[in-house]
């Protein structure tokens, strides 16, 4: 499987895109409307301005005058520290004011204020002009009244706004982005939740997951569920296989051998009853392989998925001894069980199998009328199980090699065996996290074999 | 002992119920569920040997079926050696199990313990002159004298309670006695022989050594 990118960071990413996106834009307009809002402010004071001192004209012996209201000028004051000029012309005659100050285009309508933007004494102005007919004489004189205003305090508003703007929109960003991964984690916990349902169960549950899935994911588990079914059906199938294959095989082999048996009872010869009795020998040796290389691939398949449930070793160790008593007596053999109740967590199925497979050695290996002793305790947090026989020992070979597949010691001569026995037991105990030990029995005499699992 | 064998293959079925009669059991055999039923309606049986995969069904499932009022001890015969099959068989309701190709020692020796558990369903006790001969539970009573016999000792008992005063070889007696993993000499048979002989002094029998032949039981005062 390759992971391609993760749908939780690709959601959080669009999201937070789309709030940065809304951030920047939401920045730009408070921004304009600030900076539009100081300039109206602006421009109305400047129009008032002008009105006023366009209302303080009026004419004396037919001329115009003009007395100047402070009040005009000190409205203007109100925004910051920009300086103000004026001029105010009757006709082409400066009456009083700044002579260079530009000129508006003519205001085409008299009483409407006009605004502009200019640049006077090499800073950037407001300009607001208004004209007015004053009647001096028998003429009416048109008398234009300009104020104008650098624009500084307009520049600080609107930049301090912007600032306070910017401030806002990257908080809302911040607020944005973690709404959108906390979004992105909420959409996308159904699908965690139907992932751990389906990783939390056992290596053989294949029941159709019934977990509540959203509309989306309705498809997917639909596919999944289908899977399931196949898998069940295909595992069921080669199951089913494998029995029948079993049972096809072992039926004839048991004809054979029972017909050795009979024929055994009934020759006299002795050659001819060794023969009989090498016949039944190769008949349980493949018997017996075929059950270990099927046991073999079945531990392997659990082991590879090992379903961990709590199970009693000192019950798990009496089935097995009870279960070989019957091999055991044929033998004169006696099984002693000594266990404490200890308890690990594992696969009953795979651990049945080990100490089946430990104490089948045992017995096989055993000479008659001896004991195979099994000792069960808790040593340091660990499951300890001792396997000890009074037999020839473990051939004083290297221990490790014995636990290899197919090998077998090297004093096993006449003894039916296929040499997976050990293997079997050793892939049981290291999927299990344990170990397994091989030694000599009591004084030197035996064989012991010391499985350790983790409690 | 009357055995039920309810196996599909002939040949096999054949084999086993020649084989037992040869131990002096008497067998009936049935071929599918619906032969074993029955068998079943009308014969009382001591045990029934129940192979699990049969051509009307799993031998299984007629466990499961007829566990509530069967009161016959059952010994499954399956193919697999998988541990998980076992168990769902003994979890039907089997009393045991064996794998095919199976030994016959073992078998007897499963029946033995599967029958002593039952608490003797079927005791057939031997009289042996004076003295009687428990196989089942493995003792041999004389007067108020009860000895427990182990497991080869029963055996070797046996096959000379079935043939009093008959000589038998040592390789007959070998053949009763060992499991054919291991070659054993004619000496182990003495060596047993001896241990016997000394363990039944007492009890009304003799086993006598007919030399160049063999092994003769004769029972005190015939």
């Amino acid at each position: 499987m390759t992971v391609t990118g993760s749908i939780g960071r690709r959601l959080t990413g669009l999201l937070a895109g789309v709030a940065a996106l809304l951030s920047v834009l939401s920045w730009w307009m408070v921004s304009e409307l600030a900076r539009e809002a100081a300039e109206r402010t602006q421009d109305n004071v400047l129009a008032a301005s002008a009105t006023a001192i366009a209302e303080a004209l009026r004419s004396e012996q037919g001329e115009v005058r003009l007395e100047l209201p402070y009040s005009a000028f000190s409205m203007l004051g109100a925004i910051g520290e920009d300086r103000v000029f004026y001029r105010v012309t009757a006709g082409a005659d400066l009456l009083t004011g700044y002579a260079d100050l530009p000129v508006i285009p003519a205001p085409a309508v008299t009483g409407r204020v006009v605004f502009d933007t200019g640049s006077f004494d090499a800073e950037p102005i407001r300009m607001a002009s208004v004209s007015r007919a004053v009647l001096a004489g028998t003429e009416p004189v048109p008398v234009t009244v300009t104020v104008a205003q650098t624009r500084n305090g307009v520049g600080r508003i609107a930049a301090g706004l912007s600032r306070l703007a910017a401030v806002l929109s990257v908080a809302f960003f911040a607020i944005a982005a973690i709404l959108s991964a906390i979004a992105a984690r909420a959409s996308l916990r159904p699908l965690h939740e139907i992932a751990a349902a389906v990783s939390r169960r056992g290596p053989s549950d294949l029941r159709r997951v019934e977990h509540n899935a959203p509309e989306e994911l309705a498809p997917l588990m639909a596919s999944l569920n289908s899977l399931m079914e196949r898998l069940g059906q295909s595992i069921r199938r080669s199951e089913d296989f494998i029995a029948e294959a079993a049972h096809r095989v072992r039926t004839p082999l048991a004809t054979v051998r029972t017909q050795a048996d009979i024929a055994l009872r009934t020759v006299e010869d002795d050659a001819e009853k060794r023969r009989l009795r090498a016949m039944i020998r190769a008949v349980d040796e493949s018997s017996r392989s075929a059950g270990q290389l099927l046991d073999h691939a079945a531990v392997a398949y659990r082991a590879d998925d090992l379903a961990r449930r709590p199970v009693d070793l000192s019950d798990l160790a009496a089935q097995t001894v009870a279960a070989l008593e019957p091999a055991a007596a044929m033998k004169d053999i006696t099984l002693g069980l000594d266990a404490d109740a200890v308890q690990v967590r594992g696969d009953p199925v795979l651990l049945e199998n080990a100490f089946r497979n430990v104490l089948d050695n045992a017995i096989k290996y055993s000479p008659e009328d001896t004991s195979v002793h099994i000792h069960i305790t808790e040593t340091g947090g660990e499951a300890h199980i001792t396997v000890t026989d009074e037999g020839p020992g473990l051939g004083g070979g290297p221990v490790a090699a014995l636990t290899e597949r197919f090998r077998r010691g090297s004093n096993t001569e006449c003894i039916v065996g296929s040499g997976l026995g050990l293997t079997i037991v050793e892939d049981v105990v290291t999927a299990h996290g344990g170990r397994v030990q091989l030694g000599a029995g009591k004084e030197g005499v035996g064989a012991c074999v010391l499985l350790v699992l983790p409690l | 002992m009357r055995y039920l064998l309810v196996e599909d293959n002939l040949e096999l079925a054949e084999a086993v119920t020649k084989r037992l009669a040869l131990d002096g059991h008497a067998v009936d055999h049935a071929a599918s569920l619906a032969d074993a039923e029955d068998c079943l309606a009308v014969g009382r049986y001591d045990l029934i040997l129940l192979d699990v995969m049969l051509p009307d069904g799993d031998g299984r499932a007629f466990l499961a079926r007829r566990r509530a009022h069967l009161e016959t001890p059952v010994i499954v015969l399956t193919a697999r050696s998988r541990v998980s099959d076992r168990v769902g068989a003994l979890d039907q309701g089997a009393d045991d199990y064996i794998t095919k190709p199976f030994d016959f020692s073992e078998l007897e020796a499963r029946c033995r313990a599967v029958l002593r558990r039952r608490g003797g369903a079927a005791r057939n006790q031997i009289a042996l002159g004076a003295a009687t001969f428990d196989p089942l539970a493995g003792t041999l009573r004389h007067a108020d004298r009860t000895l427990d016999l182990r497991n080869r000792e029963i055996r070797l008992l046996e096959v000379f309670a079935r043939f009093p005063g008959q000589i038998l070889s040592k390789g007959q007696l070998m053949d009763r006695l060992f499991s054919h993993d291991a070659d054993v000499t004619e000496n182990a048979i003495e060596v047993y022989v001896g241990r016997l002989r000394r363990r039944i002094e007492n009890m009304g029998l003799r086993i006598e050594t007919v030399r160049g032949l063999g092994y003769r039981m004769d029972l005190d005062g015939t």
